[in-house]
């Protein structure tokens, strides 16, 4: 993706393009730890969906389907407000090698 | 065809904004810019103004509610003063940055504490860097003739940055004077119709203002702003040109008076140039060889011009009606200085803080910075010109 040049913005940093924040990778931000999701384990109850602040969790028919890296910002939300109590959990956060700068 | 009225400053400003006439007024008066809302408010309740009076309960909500109303692209103007623009201080950036042509009237006056009334610069000078187009008058007529050409500049397509419009308080505010005033008719078709050009509530092209912007894109969208104002002189000259074209009294970025073949000059702005222009014909009259330079335009700050006005003179005394504890100068003389030091000759400069809090300025004081100029340029070059308070009890 290119980046454009200060000429070719709009002025006053206004925005024109609908749903641009999609081209936003929120995904770079994960730093060290990411939710790896097991379906077999999951009771479907979307409540990590509803709480993931970066719309990451991918829904199929009834299902949670997995985990758009891309966007998952690692922030663990999910495997904290997922209620399933007994062991081996759906959603667990592994540590994840860093990509170091 | 120009009347004569004898009328204040805050009078005319308000017979400007009526003749202009905003969509959208936004008050939280303070003294002394309250005699501009009650004009406004009047010509509002006599039905002779259709202008949306918003009255707010703080000054930062009324900058606020002046983004909203110049957003949605509306015409709009608002008055400030001394700490009410303080209160405003990030709301102002953020008009600025947005691009919004909102025009404000501030009667420039003393910053507390002591809680003071007088004329004093620094509430402007505190916002100087907030990305407005700043211009400060001399009399109620240039109040008058600015205001008008203050929407024309805000709301020009190349610029579309706020406009903040400085009188001196009382003495430009509330002082009577003859000034000159157009027929609404004329300043309407000067002015035109609101120019902003762009509005939130345009539903064929949605748009998102405001959001958020990462290192990847925050330096291009300033750079963006910085240009635009960079480049905003050479409109308001010719907005001042025009403006006496059609009515008769040209504008520039400044006033040069009697500065052509003059080895000294004052630089000052606001009020006081009446009294340096008398003091002026009164040396010029036994031979002295001094002029004066009344800036008008303050930002965006026109070095390249006021570089070619100084070049040749002898010395040059900056006088600052505001001084920032911990400086070397006023902020007039640390721009003045930064734009004279690439010249091959430059001219002695040296620094004055008058008139703080409303003290007037007589003729022994001029009188006293022509003496320091005359022996600064004998000694120039070993002087450190440690800046110097006019008319303060040693």
């Amino acid at each position: 993706m290119s980046l454009k040049k200060w000429h070719e913005l709009e002025p006053g940093g206004v925005n024109l393009e609908a749903g641009s924040a999609v081209k936003n990778f929120t995904g770079v931000l994960r730093r060290g730890f990411k939710p790896v999701f097991t379906p077999e384990h999951c009771i479907n109850c979307f409540f990590c969906w509803v709480f993931c602040p970066e719309n990451a969790i991918i829904i199929g028919y009834e299902k949670v389907v997995g985990i758009n890296y891309d966007y998952c910002k690692g922030c663990g939300i999910c495997e904290n407000e997922c209620p399933v109590q007994k062991k081996p959990l759906p959603l667990v956060m592994v540590e994840e090698e860093m990509e170091l700068w | 065809m120009s009347v004569s009225r004898v009328m204040t400053g805050n009078l005319v400003v308000a017979l400007a904004v009526t003749q202009v006439k905003p969509d959208v007024a936004v008050v939280y008066p303070i003294i002394p810019t309250t005699a501009i809302v009650e004009e406004i408010a009047a010509s509002v309740a006599d039905g002779s103004l259709f202008t949306e009076i918003l009255n707010m309960e703080s000054d930062g909500n009324a900058m606020s509610a002046c983004l909203g109303a110049a957003l949605a692209g509306g015409r709009v103007f608002t008055v400030a003063s001394s700490q009410a623009l303080l209160a405003m201080h990030e709301f102002l950036f953020t008009a600025s940055s947005l691009r919004l042509p909102v025009v404000a009237a501030v009667v420039n006056r003393a910053l507390p504490s002591p809680l003071a009334m007088g004329a004093d610069h620094a509430d402007a000078m505190t916002v100087r860097e907030s990305g407005w187009v700043q211009m400060f008058c001399e009399d109620p007529q240039e109040a008058y003739d600015t205001v008008i050409q203050a929407f024309r500049i805000a709301e020009h397509g190349d610029i579309r940055a706020p406009v903040m419009v400085g009188m001196d308080a009382f003495f430009t505010s509330h002082t009577f004077e003859n000034v000159l005033v157009e027929e609404a008719e004329d300043v309407e078709e000067f002015v035109g119709p609101c120019g902003a050009g762009s509005s939130v509530l345009d539903t064929e092209t949605p748009r998102t203002v405001g959001s958020f912007s990462g290192s990847d894109y925050y330096f291009e969208h300033k750079v963006n702003q910085f240009q635009a104002l960079d480049q905003a002189r050479k409109i308001i000259k010719e907005v001042g040109k025009e403006f006496g074209d059609r009515f008769g009294r040209y504008y520039g970025c400044f006033e040069a008076y009697k500065l052509e073949d003059a080895d000294f000059a004052l630089l000052l702005m606001g009020s006081c140039a009446g009294a340096a222009k008398e003091w002026i014909d009164t040396q010029r009259s036994n031979g002295g060889k001094v002029g004066l330079l009344k800036l008008r335009l303050m930002r965006p700050f026109p070095h390249l011009e006021i570089k070619e006005a100084l070049t040749g003179l002898k010395a040059v005394a900056v006088l600052d009606r505001a001084y920032f504890p911990g400086t070397p100068g006023g902020p007039l003389f640390a721009e003045i200085r930064s734009a004279l030091y690439d010249t091959q000759e430059r001219p002695v400069i040296l620094p004055y803080v008058y008139g703080l809090g409303g003290r007037d300025i007589q003729d022994r004081h001029f009188d006293q910075a022509l003496a320091d100029m005359m022996q600064g340029h004998e000694k120039a070059g070993q002087t450190t010109c440690p800046v110097q308070f006019l008319n303060v009890r040693e």
